[in-house]
Formats: C-alpha cells, structure tokens, sequence
C-alpha cells in the first residue's frame, strides 16, 4: 500500500507546514541521534557499588516475587535446582536451554535430574535457562532469543529457573542495550548487523489484576520464577 | 468504526449510574490504581523530571515524525520484516485480512491491542470466518461477553467477580458445571486452562505496540500475564498493530517512556514482561514466527498534528487520567461508548470520531485537573476539552437552553454592578423562600441537580457580600 505510505507522510507533513522531508541539516541531525543515543535522564537508584548492586537487584526481585537463591560457583547449581524442586513439590524432569554457559554446571551429580536440552512442549513444567544480563534497578532479567536460547522457555513452563552469574548484573536498563550493541559490534552469533528477534525484559513471574484487580500470579507466563545468583562463574 | 454508541453519553451515564455491579467494582479498583501510582512516586525521586522529560521526547518525535516513520520502516524492512500503512480503520481491516488469507489462517491469537479494538479487527476476522481469541484475561472475559473494554489497561474494570463466573459457566459448558468457581485464582485457573490450548491453534499472532522505536526497526509491548508473548511466538505470523505516533528514536528513548508508563498505569516500577520484537526468527532461532508485519495505522492522528489537539498524540495509554477522574470513577468506561474512554477519550475521540458524534464528551468533566496533574507526559487535558466545548459552542451543537443560559451569565458577568445587585436580590429572595425547611428539593431549571440531593437554601448574603464585609 504504498498509497497509504505517500498519503499519510504527505499529511504529516503538512500538518507540520512543511513542503517536503525534513531538511538536509536537521536529517543529518536526526540521524546522529540515533547513530551514538545518549542516555537521558537515569534515576540514581542503582548508582551503587557493585556488591550492593547485586544486593538492590535480589531485593528489587524479591519485591516482585521472585525467589532467589545464591551459591558460591557454578558446581553447587545443579544440588540447589534440585533442592528447590524439591521443596516447592515440583517434578524433577526439567527442560533447559542449549546454552553453553550451562554447561560448567556438572548435572551428572544429580542423578534424579532428568534434563531434555531443546524446545519446550506443553507438557514442560520447569524451565532452565541462563540470561546474558540483569537489571538492579527494577529486579529484571534479560533475555536474548538466539541458538542457545528459544523464547518459549521463557513463557510456557510453569516454573522458569534463572541461572544467573552475578557478574552479568548490571544497573539500568542502557547497560543492556549497549552490552547488545556491543555483541552486534563483535558479529557475535547470528545477529548480522541487527538485534536479537526476541529481547525479553523480565521482571517477576507473570500476574494479572483483571479480576477485581486481586493481583495473581501465573497469569499466562510461568507461576513460579526462581533466581539462582552465581557468585563465581568459574566451574570451580 | 462501528458500534459507537458516544453520541449518547447522557443516557449511557445514566444507565451505568443506576448500575449496582459497576458500582461495586468501581469501588474496588479506585483505590487500587491510584494508590498504586502514588506509591510508585514517593519511591522514585526522579518521577517528576522523567515525565518532563518524556514530555520533550514526544514533541520532539511529532515535529519529525515523517523522518522517525521513514527510518523505522527502512530498519524493519532491513531486518526481515514488512511495513503496511493504514490510513483508515478499514485498511488496517484489509491489510489484516489479506495477511491471514495468506497463510490459509482459521484461528487468530491477539494479545492486547487497542489498536486493534478501534478497528474493530476481531469484527473484521469474524465476518471473514476468521477466529479470534483475545488471551489477555480482561480482554479475554469481555470478549465472551461480547462487550468493549471499559477501560484503556484494565478491560474488565467494571465487572465483580460473580459475574465473570456467570460468564466462565456460560461459555465453557464442557466443564463440570458443579466445580466451584467462586474466587478469582480458580477463575484464573480455568482461563488459563482454556486458552492455553488455543495457543497452539493460532496460524496467526497479533499484539499492539507501545513503542516503535525508529534506530532499531523493533516494536515494544509491554504486558503482565505473558499473554501478548506467548501469541507472537508460538504462530507463524506475527502481526503488530500501531498508530504512527507510537514511535521513538532509540532504545534510550523508550527507556524513559517504560519508566513513567507502568507507575503511571498500575503502580508497578516495570511490567513484568517488556518484550523487544525485531522482524521474524533468524536462521538459527529455534523458535518465533516467520513472518513479521508491522501495520502503520493513521486513522485521523495526522489531522491532529500541528492543531491545537497535537498535545493529545504524546498520550502513551497508561491511564492514569481515568483512574483519577471523578467523572469516570462514576459512570465507568462504557458511558463514553466507543474505544477510549475517560479525560483521554473525551480528547481523543472527538478527533477520531468526529465532533458530531463525541464533541460533547468534553462536557463530561469537573474540570477538577486531577487528570492533567497525573499525565506522564504532561497533556493538558482539561485545555484541550475545553477547546473541544468551544468548537462545539461555534457549531451550535450545544443545546439552545445552554447557550441561552450562557449568554445570560456573560451579559450580567461582563456589568459587575448589575451582577451583584441581581445575586444579592436572588439570595435574599431564596433565603426568604427556603426559611422553613433550609432547603428546596426542587428548583426550576435544575432539575438535574435537585433529583438526586436538595439545594440548601442560602443564608442571607451572597460571597461577595460576606467578602467585602471582611475587609
């Protein structure tokens, strides 16, 4: 409908009592604006040091009921994965994604842990994955569809457990996009020039107050999300 | 744009004042929201100077807002996806239709649009025997109950629990019809249940959008229940629904939109799912859909750019004028009987509709502020209903006894002296005529007022009387 196109940025800009585009100067304006964005105002919440950014994120998360556990290395993850499905009664057949960071994990110690490493299937009721990034300020994780990570791990299990070095634990939401404008920059993966298709900012499991706004959780997305901060992330 | 039923505000509002179930809700959810919001505030120092800042964004994205379009389309197309612009409700209607017959789609999943709701898309599906499932809760219970949202974020605002209940029994009749059903988790539950397998059915997803954003070609919802995720994923076409002035330059940008909006609207720091979409899956990604299109929808917006209602386009749709009017929090959304309902509608939808059909929508309003106050980006809402009664007033749209009422104040307010001498005379006079009772339970044009309190008579002097009488 390219009709469409030329009739509605012909109404703008008329609307705007201009002739034409935006002239060459102001273009090129525009253009630099977005080529190197500057950060607008940032609220000083997370300007902390960095052992209380992580304590401000475990709290923020918390505050939006997710759980958190903290271990000192990647070896004690798999023996606190399966701790925690024990206590909340949960089965021990998990589905995880295929990301490498995982794999420092030695699973084998857990013998009862059955673990699947590829898409979900509605029948999943536990998700593992990593994520790239976290945000202290509002308690929220970061997630980057790609090989190693399908999206739907993130939102059709009923329970959805974060494996999260707490190096990777940033203060605002600009630390993530520039940590993907960097991996764009290295040519990292497959994301040729562009960002990830899916970038999923999580803050909390899914809720809803649709009903008599009685605030619920599990509304859709997983019911239970479980944080397990990593303190080293060296296979120890 | 069928279906509006603005034109007859006053009946409307009368109905839904009579209403008991909408008045239980009402007073459930009032203090949810704004508490909520207030709350959201004291904890961030920084609100004030973000919604300034938000505020400069939008403006600065209108007076470009040609440039900001062109380069976002070039960003989507760049990254895989397609770009369809929609200048009319009915071409975003076509646009839809024509996709979903490309894929031989049967079933379609959306996640929340209003967008969606005021191109009547669902409509549109449906009459091409195209299904349509909303799976925002909210969203979802209106739908079944064939009714429009009743307010921009929380649809189903104006319903009690027993009703959605009522709804879930009438609808889902392959269920037991003895399992308890009383309280919101087990309505949940079954919704959750329900929609779950329709999932999986869906060729084809469709989400609004809250933000474009120009520098990337991405789209950004923003939801609480996941639903709007689990519909762009799981289907093969992805579908984003977007009026033009949704976009921003960066993602630096849209930062500091998110984090007004969700205060904002229900008191959260952040939603719990802020979802990033950028064109269809990659070679490589196991999952999301293959197909990625953007609907660019105009629908009246540019003939408001550059008017004295341009302010009214940096509205991001987080509510918070309607959760903090007394005139809503009364009548509820349906009254406003179209898509958008409150301060914001009773800006917006005159434009959209036309003035003949909602220009009176402004009359709905104390002029208390409050709605103005609360805005993230600082629309001067109560201006800009006034406006609207002015273009009214000039098309004689206003009722003769109205105007009649009017040009008679102006005539006794423009001649002070005159003023004083006739409200002196009439507050004696009334003073006289109430000194039995203390009050009159009717008054001769003010009906209006009378039929539901009396009018305590006055004592004797009138303000500026007492005023002077200070001094």
């Amino acid at each position: 409908m390219t009709a469409g196109r030329d009739e509605i940025l012909g109404a703008i800009r008329r609307s705007l009592g201009r002739s034409g585009p935006v002239d060459d100067s102001r273009a090129a304006e525009l253009r630099a604006r977005m080529a190197k964005p500057a950060r607008n105002l940032i609220p000083a919440r997370a300007d902390l040091p960095p052992s209380e950014v992580i304590d401000l994120f475990r709290s923020q998360a918390e505050g939006v009921f997710a759980t958190v556990d903290r271990v000192a290395d990647m070896s004690e993850v798999p023996q606190v994965l399966t701790e925690y499905l024990k206590r909340e009664n949960l089965p021990s057949q998990v589905v995880m994604a295929p990301d490498p960071s995982l794999d420092q994990a030695p699973w084998d110690n857990q013998p009862l842990l059955e673990i699947r490493r590829c898409l979900p299937v509605e029948s999943d009721m536990v998700s593992v994955t990593s994520a790239p990034a976290a945000i202290a300020e509002t308690g929220t994780l970061a997630m980057f569809s790609g090989a190693d990570h399908p999206s739907t791990l993130n939102f059709l299990p009923e329970t959805h457990v974060v494996v999260l070095p707490v190096n990777r634990i940033g203060k605002n939401y600009e630390d993530v996009w520039d940590l993907i404008r960097q991996r764009i920059a290295d040519g990292e993966g497959d994301l040729n020039d562009l960002m990830p298709r899916t970038v999923n900012l999580i803050t909390g499991p899914s809720r809803s107050g649709d009903i008599e706004q009685t605030l619920l959780l599990g509304a859709h997305g997983p019911r239970r999300l479980h944080i397990i901060l990593v303190d080293s992330d060296d296979a120890a | 744009m069928s279906g509006s039923t603005t034109s007859q505000f006053k009946e409307n509002a009368v109905r839904q004042l009579a209403d008991v179930d909408l008045r239980q809700a009402l007073t459930k959810s009032k203090g949810h929201f704004t508490g909520g919001r207030q709350n959201a505030m004291d904890k961030l120092p920084e609100f004030d100077a973000l919604r300034d800042q938000a505020r400069d964004l939008k403006d600065h994205v209108l007076e470009n807002l040609d440039f900001y379009l062109e380069t976002y389309e070039q960003n989507v197309i760049a990254s895989g996806g397609q770009v369809h612009w929609a200048r009319t409700a009915k071409d975003a209607q076509d646009i839809v239709l024509d996709i979903c017959r490309s894929v031989d789609a049967t079933s379609v999943n959306k996640g929340k649009s209003m967008i969606g709701e005021e191109c009547d898309i669902n409509e549109a599906l449906e009459a091409n025997g195209i299904r349509a499932v909303e799976t925002d809760l909210g969203e979802y219970i209106i739908q079944i109950r064939n009714e429009r949202p009743s307010h921009i974020i929380a649809p189903a605002v104006h319903l009690t629990k027993a009703q959605v209940e009522t709804s879930f029994r009438e609808t889902h009749t392959h269920l037991d019809p003895d399992r308890i059903l009383e309280e919101p988790p087990t309505l949940l539950e079954e919704a959750r249940t329900v929609l779950r397998k329709k999932y999986f059915e869906a060729e084809v997803g469709i989400t609004g959008a809250n933000f474009l954003v120009a520098e990337t070609g991405s789209s950004i919802i923003v939801t609480n229940e996941g639903n709007g995720d689990l519909s762009q994923l799981l289907p093969k076409v992805h579908i984003v629904l977007a009026s033009i002035e949704k976009v921003v330059p960066t993602l630096e940008d849209a930062s500091t939109f998110l984090r007004v909006l969700a205060r904002s609207a229900t008191g959260q720091d952040f939603s719990v799912y802020t979802t990033v979409s950028t064109g269809p899956r990659r070679s490589t990604d196991p999952d999301g859909p293959e197909q990625y299109h953007v609907i660019l929808l105009d629908n009246g917006r540019t003939g408001m750019l550059g008017t004295e209602f341009h302010e009214m386009l940096r509205c991001i749709r987080c509510g918070a004028c309607m959760n903090h009017c007394p005139v809503y929090q009364s009548v509820g959304g349906h009254a406003y009987g179209w898509v958008y309902p409150g301060p914001m509608g009773a800006v917006l939808s005159p434009s959209l509709l036309g003035v003949d059909e909602a220009g009176h929508l402004p009359n709905a309003s104390t002029f208390c502020g409050r709605c103005e106050e609360v805005c993230p980006v600082r629309i001067p809402l109560p201006k800009l209903m006034r406006h609207w009664r002015e273009r009214e007033f000039e098309r004689h749209l206003t009722p003769r006894a109205a105007r009649t009422g009017i040009r008679l104040w102006a005539f006794f307010a423009q001649r002070p002296g005159l003023y004083q001498m006739a409200t002196g005379l009439q507050m004696r006079l009334m003073g006289w005529m109430g000194r039995r009772k203390g009050r009159f339970s009717s008054v001769p044009l003010a009906k209006g007022w009378t039929k539901y309190r009396d009018l305590p008579a006055p004592e004797g002097k009138t303000f500026q009387q007492q005023w002077a009488g200070r001094k």
